[in-house]
Formats: structure tokens, sequence, C-alpha cells
């Protein structure tokens, strides 16, 4: 990290801040994610805790200049522990009137609007139903609006290169990103090197990147547009040695961790969907960690192959989004009825149907926990941030193999995509999942034979024989077997019972109790989510404290099983409010199962919600002001 | 997008890496403690016993062999061998055989399938296993019908076929599973009938020996819903007129004194003719090995749905890399560079771009 360039100009006022929401929108291809993730790099370097929201279309390049084409990023990144990536920006820069009109109704009045003037022409304002140019009309009064003809600057900046105008002004999205991070007293060096790096096969593109970025810093220190430049000290996280992680990455590195610890080969069958397609890239890059990846010709084939592998000795994952979900079903139930480990990485995003590919929403709980014919229980555990992801994985990974079942994380797409800090672990503090494979004939009437269905006394789970092991050849399938035996059994007693055991089995897997966040210690109400909610249920009961309430927080992260101690929490507060992006799944299982009035606040907008909505329905709940 | 030169290790054996045992087997070795649960008369008991009887044959060890199975008559098959075996889902057995292929290479792997299995709902998979060339063996047992469903049409029934979902006969047309494989890019496809022992046998033999995926078609009787179906081919006088079996390298004849032959047609396929029409040069030699699978497809259009000629033995067998060799090969080739590199978790976990927080100086706040 260099600070050379990380002072203001004398001249100007510097001022200290403690957090900054900064939203760079754009058109799909004006590299948005790319400025946005190279901001967050910088902010991460520099040490501020800091939380990503990329929000973008399904479409790779939807029409140019149209609000479908659409694509934004929003960096939160402050000097103290935050949890989400902010519900408003405080700054947006807007680079053309698509994204002036998709964006400023987020922007609270006072707040700095950063527009590109070049695309504001008579064609594009109306592409997007501009009947004024907002630029000249009163419509922007109420923001520090900074006009900045980005196009026209950097193609200036680039014509020493005699790169064509239209090439040069493909990179704007640096120059606003130089802009930037003047502003904010970053560095430079981080985001040249990056360039140099990104760029090394076409140095000519490195080099016309790193001007327009320069020209933006330039820009920001030589004109008098801009009076005040902020600085945001790091943050005091707990010691240790930070990265930033995306959710898809953390879960990619858990799967991997996950093969090491238990010292089998990763095999992950999968096929292509948005938001998971990730994990598949990242993992392939590692087959020199052991982890095979296999691209199957569907959903179905991909869960197939890693079922096999399962059978076969190796670590069965396989990565998906709800549509997939649902094509893998009949494997998942028969994954339950062999009873063999397998990791299923379910990265939601809105539905029904193809739904919202790259949204996120929180609706495949109840199909992960009821998706299949029979009585197939499932265990499920949800990570509740990006870097949690790969606690998660290496924890359902635990499961899968302690209990040979199948096991669900339902991870999505705001945690697949979004970013924080992450404490990166020491590998020697990692859990040991080494388990064993049986070797020896087990039947207990000392016949000699193997019996594939003799269960584990305690975790009820049954012997792994995998195939090459002399002496226990043995036959599993979909249809129903003895117990202990194996064998095929159409038995109606038998069937009851493999029923209840196979659902007890699930019931009686060691899950952690919840803990509950009440600093207060007087909290009557609680708020209970789970999954990607937990950044923003946090954030809002911090407001709700800061405004003298109490409120107290639990997030779930075993759905299934549930803690054993979940029935007491929620028996002990008087009012249980919990928020979903969906229309109730979680509320309605605590509901059936405790018999609590819960109360559910829903959203399903293909967005986190946001603290401060969420303030607004807890203070309601202290307050008694909710309905019943 | 570039496409890179991937270096594929050379061929071999279909059962190269498996491990073999100088003990003698015998077919009882191979014979479960199930009770066989087939309708008598069902062709499946001759396939099971042409199995059990070939496998002594491999000199494998038994626990490394796998039978993988779909849903169907054909597929309660693993049950009935004493070896390692999983009775999957409907139309999946090459899924869960591709998962256990490339992650063992020290197996033997067998689909057994059936037409509905294979060529109905697990139509997608069968292509693909096929075209990546998966270094298994798939025994697809045709009888054209639906059997444990109680007697419904399937993809593989004659035009017009009267059943219970079709009283007024099927409107669709059926596959052709050789020329369906073919078409797959499948590197060995066979044919033979349930009762034939011998050819069965040879078929398998040469299945198992090949490295990739095998595809071996058997026609097989249902005696409760399809009862007959193939007898034409079985009894009577025509037989000889009907069965055009291949060799190798020689010229395709047939007929009880060798009187017919397949020649080139007009229209630059292949038909059946009478020698003495003909004459001897004009039949064409069957060819195996021949890259061009244009001859092998041919061959496989004569099998008329009326098996007024039906085409048995070893249509195509030839060689080209696995997928799971090369999928194995890559993760070999990518653990010894990341093994040259000291490559290890905590390296991978903490990357390249990283920062610390050291604790808090005390008394601060």
């Amino acid at each position: 990290m260099s600070t050379d360039t990380a002072v203001g100009p004398p001249s100007r006022e510097v001022r200290q801040t403690h957090r900054v929401v900064i939203r760079f929108a754009g058109d799909s291809g004006d590299g948005m994610q790319l400025t946005g993730d190279r901001f967050t790099s910088e902010a991460a370097a520099f040490g501020n805790d800091l939380a990503t929201l990329p929000n973008f279309p399904a479409e790779i390049r939807a029409p140019a200049g149209t609000l479908p084409g659409v694509s934004s990023f929003q960096l939160h990144f402050a000097d103290y522990d935050i949890l989400t990536p902010g519900d408003r920006p405080d700054v947006l820069v807007a680079m053309n009137p698509a994204a002036l009109k998709a964006n400023i109704k987020d922007l609270p009045h006072g707040g700095m609007l950063i527009v590109n003037t070049d695309e504001f022409t008579k064609r594009n304002l109306a592409k997007v139903g501009y009947e004024s140019n907002p630029l000249e009309d009163d419509s922007l009064e109420p923001y520090t609006t900074h006009h900045v003809a980005m196009a026209t600057l950097t193609r200036g900046a680039l014509e020493p290169t005699g790169m064509s105008k239209k090439d040069a002004e493909r990179a704007k999205n640096m120059f606003a990103l130089g802009l930037l991070s003047w502003m904010y007293h970053r560095g430079t060096e981080g985001t040249e090197q990056f360039l140099r790096e990104k760029f090394a096969k076409k140095p000519e593109l490195a080099e016309a990147n790193i001007l327009a970025f320069r020209a933006g810093w330039n820009y920001g220190e030589t004109t008098e547009s801009f009076a005040v430049t902020y600085e945001v000290a790091p943050a005091r996280l707990a010691e240790g040695t930070y990265r930033q992680i995306t959710g898809n990455l953390a879960l990619a590195y858990g799967v991997v961790a996950a093969g090491q610890q238990s010292k089998l080969p990763v095999f992950l069958g999968t096929y292509p969907i948005t938001p998971a397609s990730d994990v598949l890239h990242e993992l392939s890059k590692h087959k020199g960690m052991g982890v095979t990846t296999f691209q199957a010709e569907d959903e179905i084939a991909g869960i197939g192959a890693a079922l096999g592998a399962s059978f076969g000795g190796a670590l069965g994952v396989t990565s998906t989004s709800g549509p997939g979900v649902a094509l893998k079903s009949e494997t998942i139930g028969l994954a339950v009825a062999l009873e063999l480990p397998l990791l299923i990485l379910d990265v939601q995003r809105g539905g029904p149907s193809t739904g919202l590919p790259t949204k996120t929403e929180q609706a495949d709980l109840l199909q992960a926990m009821y998706g299949r014919n029979g009585e197939a229980p499932v265990p499920i555990i949800a990570p509740q941030s990006p870097a949690d992801c790969f606690d998660a994985a290496l924890d359902a990974v635990r499961m899968a193999l302690t209990y040979r079942t199948p096991v669900f994380l339902l991870s999505d797409g705001a945690i697949a995509n979004g970013s924080e800090p992450w404490a990166i672990p020491d590998v020697a503090d990692l859990p040991d999942l080494t388990t064993t494979f049986a070797t020896e004939p087990n039947a207990p009437d000392g016949s000699g034979e193997f019996w594939p269905y003799l269960r584990d006394a305690d975790t009820l789970a049954r012997p792994w024989a995998i195939p090459g092991t002399a002496g226990l050849e043995h036959r599993i399938g979909g249809l129903e077997k003895a117990d202990g035996r194996g064998t095929i059994s159409y038995d109606p007693d038998n069937h009851d019972r493999m029923v209840r055991l196979r659902q007890a089995k699930i019931e009686g897997i060691e899950v952690p109790d919840l803990t509950v966040d009440d600093p207060d210690g007087d909290a009557d109400v609680l708020v209970i989510g789970w999954g990607s909610s937990f950044g923003p249920i946090g954030a809002a009961c911090r407001r709700v404290r800061a405004a003298g309430m109490s409120v107290a927080q639990a997030h779930l992260r075993h759905l299934n099983p549930m803690p054993s101690n979940l029935g007491d929490v929620l028996r002990s507060y008087r009012r249980v409010v919990v928020p979903e992006m969906n229309l109730g799944q979680l509320s309605m299982l605590l509901r059936a199962k405790f018999l609590v009035d819960a109360h559910s606040y829903t959203k399903v907008a293909g967005l986190p919600f946001q603290a401060e909505e969420l303030a607004g329905v807890l203070t309601d709940a202290v307050k008694g002001d909710l309905p019943a | 997008m570039t496409a890179v030169e991937l270096g594929q290790p050379s061929f071999g054996g279909g059962l190269d890496l498996v491990p073999t045992t100088d003990e003698t087997q015998k077919a009882k070795d191979y014979t479960s403690d199930q009770e066989v649960r087939w309708c008598p008369g069902c062709g499946d008991y001759a396939v099971l016993a042409s199995v059990r009887s070939f496998l002594p044959e491999l000199g494998l060890k038994r626990e490394n062999i796998v039978f993988v199975s779909g849903i169907g008559c054909s597929s309660r098959f693993p049950y009935y061998l004493d070896t390692y075996g999983m009775h999957s889902i409907h139309g999946r057995a090459p899924t869960i055989a591709t998962g256990l292929a490339v992650t063992r290479p020290d197996l033997s792997v067998w689909v057994v399938t059936g037409d509905g299995d294979a060529l109905s709902i697990g139509g997608n998979h069968l292509i693909h296993a096929l075209r990546r060339n998966m270094n298994i063996t798939i025994l697809l047992f045709n009888n054209r019908i639906y059997g444990l469903t109680k007697g419904q049409y399937s993809p593989t029934s004659e035009v017009g076929k009267v059943t219970k979902s079709t009283p007024m006969g099927s409107v669709d047309a059926p596959f052709n599973p050789v020329s369906l494989a073919l078409g797959a890019e499948a590197t060995f496809v066979g044919r033979a009938l349930d009762s034939d022992r011998k050819g069965l046998t040879e078929v398998l033999r040469q299945a198992a020996a090949h490295r990739g995926a095998s595809l071996v078609e058997i026609f097989q009787d249902c005696p409760i819903f399809n009862d007959g179906s193939f007898d034409v081919l079985r009894k009577g006088d025509e037989v000889a007129e009907r069965l055009i079996p291949l060799v190798d390298g020689e010229p395709i004849r047939f007929g009880n004194e060798g009187e017919y032959g397949v020649v080139r047609s007009a229209s630059g396929g292949l038909e059946v003719a009478r020698i003495a029409d003909v004459g001897e040069d004009a039949v064409v030699t069957h060819r195996a090995g021949e890259e061009d699978p244009t001859q092998s497809f041919a061959l496989s259009r004569l099998s008329d749905q009326d098996l007024t000629h039906t085409v048995t033995g070893i249509f195509r067998k030839v060689d080209r890399p696995t997928y799971d060799d090369g999928a194995r090969g890559q993760v070999t080739a990518a653990t010894e560079q990341a093994q040259q590199r000291g490559d290890n978790l905590q390296a991978l976990l903490s990357g390249k771009d990283t920062w610390a927080v050291l604790p808090e100086p005390e008394n601060e706040q």
C-alpha cells in the first residue's frame, strides 16, 4: 500500500468521517463491477471494514443506455465494524441518464452526485424517458451535483496514445475511479499495479487505463469543483490478518479446505447456473489441491456424478441455484436413501422458475427442507455473510461425513457476490474432518457378512464401505432396505422403522445452541433471521438500541436440525419478529414447531433488506405497535 | 476463447488399471444371496447367466467391479450379482457411473439399463456418456416395452404398437439404439440376442476390454407384455436369412448357405443382395475399427423394425481418449505442479492482498 498520494491538497478541507457508502452506476458495458471491485480492494488494503452489493442485470449486454442495462456496485466502508453494504449511497456516480434515473431515488437529499455529462444527449435522455435534461432543470437541486465530462476528459488524457476516440472512452470508468480515489485519499499504486497485471498481455491497454485513472485523480486535485475531501480511518477489527472475500470464493475455499481436512478427494459435479457458477470456476482452478470438477450435461447429471463419486469414497459436491435444486431433488432423495455424504450448495436467487437470476432471495428454505417425495430429511445450514461461507462449508461437510447424509448449504446472491474482510484462518485451527471407511464384515450374528445399514449407536450413521474393499461387496439403492442388513424390504414395520430412523438421525445431528445478542439484557422483543439478512437485521438492532430501546437478536445458522434451545429462546420473549426475503418460510416453521406467535416481516424485491426499514419494524415491535 | 493441445494419455485396455486376482473364479462367486425375481421366461435370466459366467473370465478382483443401474426390470440386475452395486433412479445410472469412473480408475464400472431407462428418461445422459467416452460398459436391455410399469410402449417400440397407453397404436417413431449411439460419437457399439450366449459373451468380452464407453444393445424378451417379440430371430427356417452377424475383417455374408451379402446401394448406403446376383466382389468387408463411422451407421440402418434383417456383433470399436483419463491426467499434472511450487492450503486461503490488524493499544477509547 502506497501512501505517497494519500494526502489531500492543503488548500482543501479534509473532513474525517466514520463511514461512507458509494454507488457506482452505469451501463452494463461501462465496467462498473470492475470499478467497484477495485475501489473495494483499495478500501480493504487501507484497512477499512467494508461490505459490498453488486447489482447487475441477467442479460450480459442489455441494449446500451437503457434502464434494464443499468449495472451498479455499492460499497460501504468504515472505520468500525459494519454489517451491511449500506441502505442508501452518500455518493452516487452516474455514468449515463439511465444510471441516474434508476438510482437517484436512493440518494438522500444532500447526497453527492457525480454525473458523466457526456452521455446526457437528447437521444440517451429520450431512451429512458427524460423529457427535459435533469442536468439543466431543477430536478437535481436537492443534491450536491458535480458535472464532469468524463468521456471527453478521458479522451483528452489518452490522446497521446493514438487510440481511437471510441476505445479511449472505454477507460472512463477508470477516470471515475481515479476521481473517487482522490476524494477519499486512496493511493494510486495498488490500482496501477492491478491494471498492469490485468492487462499484462496488452500493455497498451494497461497504460491507457492508468492514464485515465491518473486523469481522474488529477482532475479532483486541480479543479476547484471539489471543496472537500474525506478520510475514513482504518477500522479497528479484531486482531488478525485479513483479506477481502466474496461469498462464492469463500464457499469454494471452504470446499477445498474440507477436502484437505477430510483427506478425501473432492469431486464437484455441477452445471453452470447464475449466481453459483463462480464456485465451479474457482474450484476448477484447484485441481492441484485434489479437486476434480465435472461440468455435466445438466443439473441432474451433476449431482448424479457427485453421488457416484461419494459412493466411491470421494467428497461429492454439487453447486447450483433454486431451479437446479428442483432438478436435483430426486437424486437428493436417493442420497437420503443411500445414506452417503453429499454437499449441495444452493446459491439462492429470485424465483419462481427462472425468476431473477442475478438478484437475491431466500425462498428456497422450504424447498431444501421438504422438496422431495417421501419423508426425506436433509440437514440445512445457512451462512450469514460472505466470509462465513467458508466456515459453513466446513460445518456442512462435517455433518455430511459424520452422519453419512446429503447436506444443504443455502447461500444467496447477496452473499455470493458481496464481499467483506475475512480474518484468514490458521489452517492448524481448522476442524479435523477425517472419516473412516468400513474395512471388515460387521454382521452382529457372526455370519461374517457385511450389513451396510447397521448403524452407529451414537450417530445412527451407517458404515461407508467403498468399492475395492474385499469382503464388503454389497448392493444399495433407492428401494427400501431392511434395517441393518440393507437388503430390499417391503415389510410394513421395517419401512416405518427406517423412515423414523432416517428422521432420528438428522434430528440427532449435533448443532450448537442458539446464542442471543441482547446487550441491554432487558429486551422483550426478539428478532430472529437466517442467512444473508444477518447484516441488515444487526444494523437495524444497532439503530433501535441507539435510540434507547432494547431488542434481542438471534440468527439461525442451522435450520435443520434447529438448535435444541431454540424453543426456550423463542418462548422467553413477548414478541418474536422474523424478517425474511420470502413470504415467511422460517416463521411458518417456527410457528409449526414451537407454537409461537412469530411476526413475519417479509420482502422479496431482489435486494437485501435495508437497515432503516427493519429498524422501523423493530421499533414498532418494541413499542407494541406491530399488528397482531 | 482459446483451445489448447491436451496431450492426452495413450490408449490402453478398458481394465488396465483394475486389480486382478490369481484365484479361480466361478459363476457362483458372482451370485448374490438374493432371490431373482424376474417373471418366468424373462430374457433377463439368460443375460444374467451369461454375465455371471463371463465375469470370472476377466480375472478381476470381484470387489473392484461395480454394476450401476437405473429403474426398470433390467435395473434389478445389480442385486443379483455379488459385486458392488447401486440400483439408482430412473435414467440416471450413467451419471452415477461417470462420477465413479472419474474418481476410481481401479474399478470396472458397468451400467445396466433398459430401453425406457436409457433412451427415454435417461436419453440425455446416455448420449453424453458416449460423447465423453467414459470408461464404462453399458448393457442396454431392449425389449421394446415398459415392463415394470405393466406394458406401455417404449421409445424402441415399433410404430403402431397397441399397448395399454396406445390402444389405437403408438404414433411415435422409434429410436434405433445402435444408430443413436453411433451418432453420439460412441467408440464401441455392439448388439446381441439374449439367447445367443456365445455371441453375447463375445460382445461383452470385447466391450469390457475396450477403453472408453461401450454400448451393448441386448435384444431381450418380455414374456408378459411383449411375448415372442424376437422369436423370428431365434427359431424357424428364416433365422439365417434375418440375422446378419458381423465379423471384423470379413465380408458380410449370411443366409443358410451364405447366399446373401451386404453391398453398397445406389443411394450410397448399404443393402442386402443375393450374391448370385451381384458377385462376390460386391460384398463389403466389415471394419469395426474404421475411424469413419459411415459404414457402421449404414449397417445399423439395415436393422428393420419388423426384424426382416437384424445385424448383430460389433459395429464399431475405435480408440479415442476417454474423459476420465483426461480429467485425471489434468488433476495429476496440476498436483505435480502444485507440489513443485510448494502450494498449500494456507497459502491459498491467504491469497495475495492481505492486511494486518494489530492488537489495540491499551487504554484507548
